[in-house]
């Protein structure tokens, strides 16, 4: 008998292996372990895995339901929550929303709640189950800006209402950071991705690609001329920050969009692709989050000696612990509490290495995280050729520039209602990182479910 | 998909195509550039704007082959696709945004090398619409590779100039403005280069000693054209400045040539690799150690 204060074991691939080519690290659980896991689960009266999940899913109705077997009806159950469970289950940090909150982690492990997540859509997938579509068209035409999480919840919720929706994407492919920027050894692209965008498609939703709103189409002409009645703008967060530190602008630094946009969107890993990647023999990520771990294991998946430099300790790292935690067993290596003052270059203009300086953590800041000051005369070189900036990132000031009457903060994120998605201008909606900054999934798969729910009320009137 | 109407060559080495692209030609703008992709393999790769038709709904682009990506576009005809034409993309050339009184003071030349004559072409043609006739140079390295020549002679004072003297003046265009400016008696206080980034820099040069204030277009590396990587970095002035958003035109005193001449081959070695794969596609087996090809 299996010990109920831990989790069913979930298979990987192997480390050393796995440190060389593009496959899914995690293979995620089959029925009989999907279901066993869900006899650990209590069906707790006043679920608190549920308050966790940022889209109130039904966690122990559908955890039920696998236990019994009845696994299309637990995927119905997600789907009434969630658009992309299959997405979810991989990329949630679980460990600090639904799992993190479970009664079950109170004395043991919390329930595996996101591999079970998976499990059920990767199943409704493989056997052809859709969700639900719109009972009749109700004639009112609505533009979704972007494609990713946001917008393509939004857009979902919309079409199952009977709404007329049209998806504008800057990119020649839909996805958002599904598609740019979380790469294929973490969410597979063809298998995962796009299967699920297939089926907001399947809801009757129109995408068009290569359409950047502010500049190919504003969002007063989408309403003026093209007789859309509300907007709902999912553009994301994805403008790279830099340091400004000397040697910047030298040629083997990227920012981490440059570099895993080249090899997710671009898929430039491959050899039938044409776009270039460069491939640095020894690599140093500058930053501690999701992006910077994605970054990190693409350059050592390219073959190269990596290195993650990050300004606070191990217990600061913003990424997901299971990331950490993986990259870690694939021999990526991180150089913590260091910070960079110095890209080195070499005659030619090449990063030939970057100078560091150690880090100690004193008071807390604003964000409750200890402090990390700057250690004098520590100062030390790392030798690299490569450097990829991971530093966060800001929204694209492209759509609030454009858009009269549209109000921004100080940080250009748009000033939206978080339980309406309204903005300051009349009709248009919005959600998701342009809003909130860089988050999560989920999050931005809430405020598009929230907005839905608005431009339906809005609509209504 | 977006449908090639025309394709022409408008010398040895220079292709033209007129592509439908509706979105675009309703907003495009002169100095402002397109991205293309030939298929899902392919490059995203950055254009700049030739002409439009707003009514017709095209655009015009006009290509050299220089890696793997413009010579597989080479092959497109009449009647082929793009899979993807976005746009457009970067700011409007300054002299639209300029006071139309201010502007009818300007004296304008326009510096045009080689490929970049196409991109010059909108800017003149539409001061000429607006009542403006400019000066233009068209340099290039023979008679054969001198393009749009007829064009630009409806829009324009036209000098030719080229690198042998087989045709119009000899010599490169630097030489054409200083003659133009010392011994031909012309005054100019605005000056618009665009073509190779050697060119522009040695344009840049000349114009600063006589205090000519100078508007060049760049074309770093590009990946998606809306800010979001990070890979056409320029340094102008003391500020780092993403050409795709914030340009592609800059005041070419402030542009630091030298760094964005370095980054332009940054890929080298790697579309090196991706050229002799495109050449010779299926007997392609490596040998680099790099590519993966021999694995
Ligand atoms: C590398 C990386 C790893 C991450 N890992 C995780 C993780 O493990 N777990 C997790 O929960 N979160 C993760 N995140 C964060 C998460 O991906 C984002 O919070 C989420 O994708 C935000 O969704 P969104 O829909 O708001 O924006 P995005 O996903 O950014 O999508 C916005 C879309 O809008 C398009 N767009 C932008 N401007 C325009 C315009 N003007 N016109 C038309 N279209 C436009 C963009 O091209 C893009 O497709 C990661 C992020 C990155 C970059
Ligand atoms: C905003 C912008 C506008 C542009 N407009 C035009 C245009 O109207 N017409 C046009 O032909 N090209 C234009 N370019 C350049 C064009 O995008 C590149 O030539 C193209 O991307 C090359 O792709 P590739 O894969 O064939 O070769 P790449 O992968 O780019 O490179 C092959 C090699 O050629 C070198 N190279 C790249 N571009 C040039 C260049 N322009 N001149 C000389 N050497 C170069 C590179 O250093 C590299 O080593 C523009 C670029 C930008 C950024
Ligand atoms: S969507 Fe995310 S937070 Fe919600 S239950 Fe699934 S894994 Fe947990
Ligand atoms: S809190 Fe944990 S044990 Fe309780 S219902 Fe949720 S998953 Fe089950
Ligand atoms: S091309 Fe990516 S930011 Fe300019």
């Amino acid at each position: 008998m299996a010990d109920v204060l831990k989790k069913v074991p979930v298979r990987e691939q192997d480390p050393k292996v796995r440190a060389t080519n593009f496959e899914e690290v995690c293979y995620g659980y089959n029925k009989e372990e999907a279901m066993e896991e869900a006899t650990r689960c209590i069906n707790c009266k006043n679920p608190r895995c549920v308050q966790g999940c940022p889209v109130s899913i039904n966690i122990p109705k559908f955890i039920q339901e696998l236990k019994a077997g009845e696994i299309e009806a637990a995927y119905n159950t997600i789907s009434e929550s969630s658009a992309l469970p299959a997405v979810c289950g991989r990329v949630c940090p679980q460990e600090s929303q639904c799992e993190g909150v479970c009664i079950r982690g109170i004395k043991g492990e919390p329930v595996s709640i996101g591999k079970m997540e998976r499990f059920v859509a990767d199943w409704a997938r493989e056997n052809g189950i859709k969700p639900k579509t719109a009972e009749q068209k109700n004639g009112h035409k609505v533009a979704v800006i972007g494609a990713g999480p946001a917008g393509l919840t939004c857009a979902g919720d919309l079409a199952r209402l009977g709404y007329d929706v049209t998806i504008f994407e800057a990119l020649h492919k839909a996805g958002g950071v599904l598609s740019y920027g979380i790469p294929e050894f973490r969410l597979p692209k063809s298998a995962v991705v796009d299967k699920e965008i297939e089926n907001v498609k399947s809801l009757g939703v129109q995408i068009e690609t290569d359409v950047i709103i502010g500049k190919s189409v504003t969002i007063d002409e989408l309403m003026e001329q093209e007789g859309f009645e509300a907007v709902f703008i999912g553009s994301g967060a994805g403008l790279p920050m830099f340091m400004h530190i000397p040697g910047e602008n030298a040629m083997g630094v990227f920012s981490a969009n440059e570099y895993l946009t080249r090899s997710n969107l671009m898929k430039a890993y491959r050899d039938d692709y044409m776009t270039p990647i460069f491939r640095g023999r020894k690599v140093a990520v500058v930053g501690g989050g999701n992006v910077a771990m994605d970054a990190a294991r693409t350059a050592l998946r390219l073959g190269a000696e990596v290195h993650v430099v990050y300004r606070r300790s191990e217990e600061e790292l913003p990424a997901r612990v299971e990331e950490v935690h993986h990259a870690k067993e694939e021999g990526i290596i991180f150089d913590l509490l260091c910070n960079p003052v110095e890209i080195l270059v070499n005659d030619d203009g090449w990063v030939k290495g970057i100078r560091c300086i150690r880090m100690e953590l004193g008071e807390p800041d604003e964000s409750g995280r200890r402090r990390p000051v700057p250690v004098e005369g520590s100062e030390f070189e790392i030798d690299v050729d490569t450097v990829i900036m991971s530093l966060g990132t800001s929204p694209n000031p492209l759509i609030s520039s454009t858009t009269v009457g549209l109000d921004v903060n100080r940080k250009k994120c748009i000033i939206a209602n978080e339980e309406t998605g309204e903005t300051s201008k009349n009709a248009v909606f919005a959600g998701g990182d342009a809003v909130t900054g860089a988050a999560t999934v989920i999050l931005a798969m809430g405020a598009g479910k929230a907005a839905a729910k608005g431009i339906h009320e809005f609509l209504s009137k | 998909m977006f449908p090639i109407l025309y394709a022409d060559k408008l010398a040895a080495n220079i292709y033209r195509m007129v592509v439908h692209a509706p979105r675009v030609a309703k907003r495009c703008e002169p100095g402002q550039f397109i991205i293309v992709r030939t298929d899902e393999e392919g490059e995203r790769i950055p254009l700049t704007i030739c002409d439009y038709d707003r009514e017709k709904g095209t655009v015009t682009i006009v290509f050299q082959p220089v890696g793997a990506s413009t010579t597989q576009m080479t092959n497109l005809k009449e009647g082929d696709a793009f899979l993807d034409f976005v746009g457009p993309l970067g700011r409007p050339s300054d002299l639209l945004e300029m006071d139309p009184e201010e502007l009818k003071q300007k004296k304008i030349i326009f510096i045009a090398g080689g490929v970049g004559t196409a991109p010059v072409y909108p800017q003149v043609k539409w001061l000429h619409e607006h009542g403006i006739t400019a000066d233009a140079i068209i340099g290039a390295k023979n008679k054969d590779l001198v393009i749009l020549e007829d064009e630009f002679s409806a829009v324009c004072n036209l000098y030719i100039t080229t690198d042998d003297g087989s045709y119009g003046r000899e010599g490169m265009v630097t030489k054409c403005l200083e003659d133009l400016i010392e011994k031909e008696g012309k005054e100019y206080n605005h000056c618009v280069a665009i073509g190779p980034m050697i060119m522009m820099k040695f344009v840049c040069k000349l114009t600063e000693k006589y205090n000519l204030p100078t508007i060049v277009s760049m074309n770093p590396v590009m990946v998606d054209g809306t800010g979001m990587c990070g890979a056409c970095r320029l340094t102008v002035g003391d500020e780092v400045k993403f050409a795709c958003v914030d340009g592609p035109e800059f005041d070419g005193h402030k542009v630091d040539f030298d760094q964005a001449m370095k980054r332009m081959t940054m890929y080298k070695t790697e579309e090196g690799r991706a050229m002799l794969k495109a050449q010779e596609g299926d007997t392609h087996h490596g040998g680099c150690g790099n590519c993966g090809g021999d694995k």
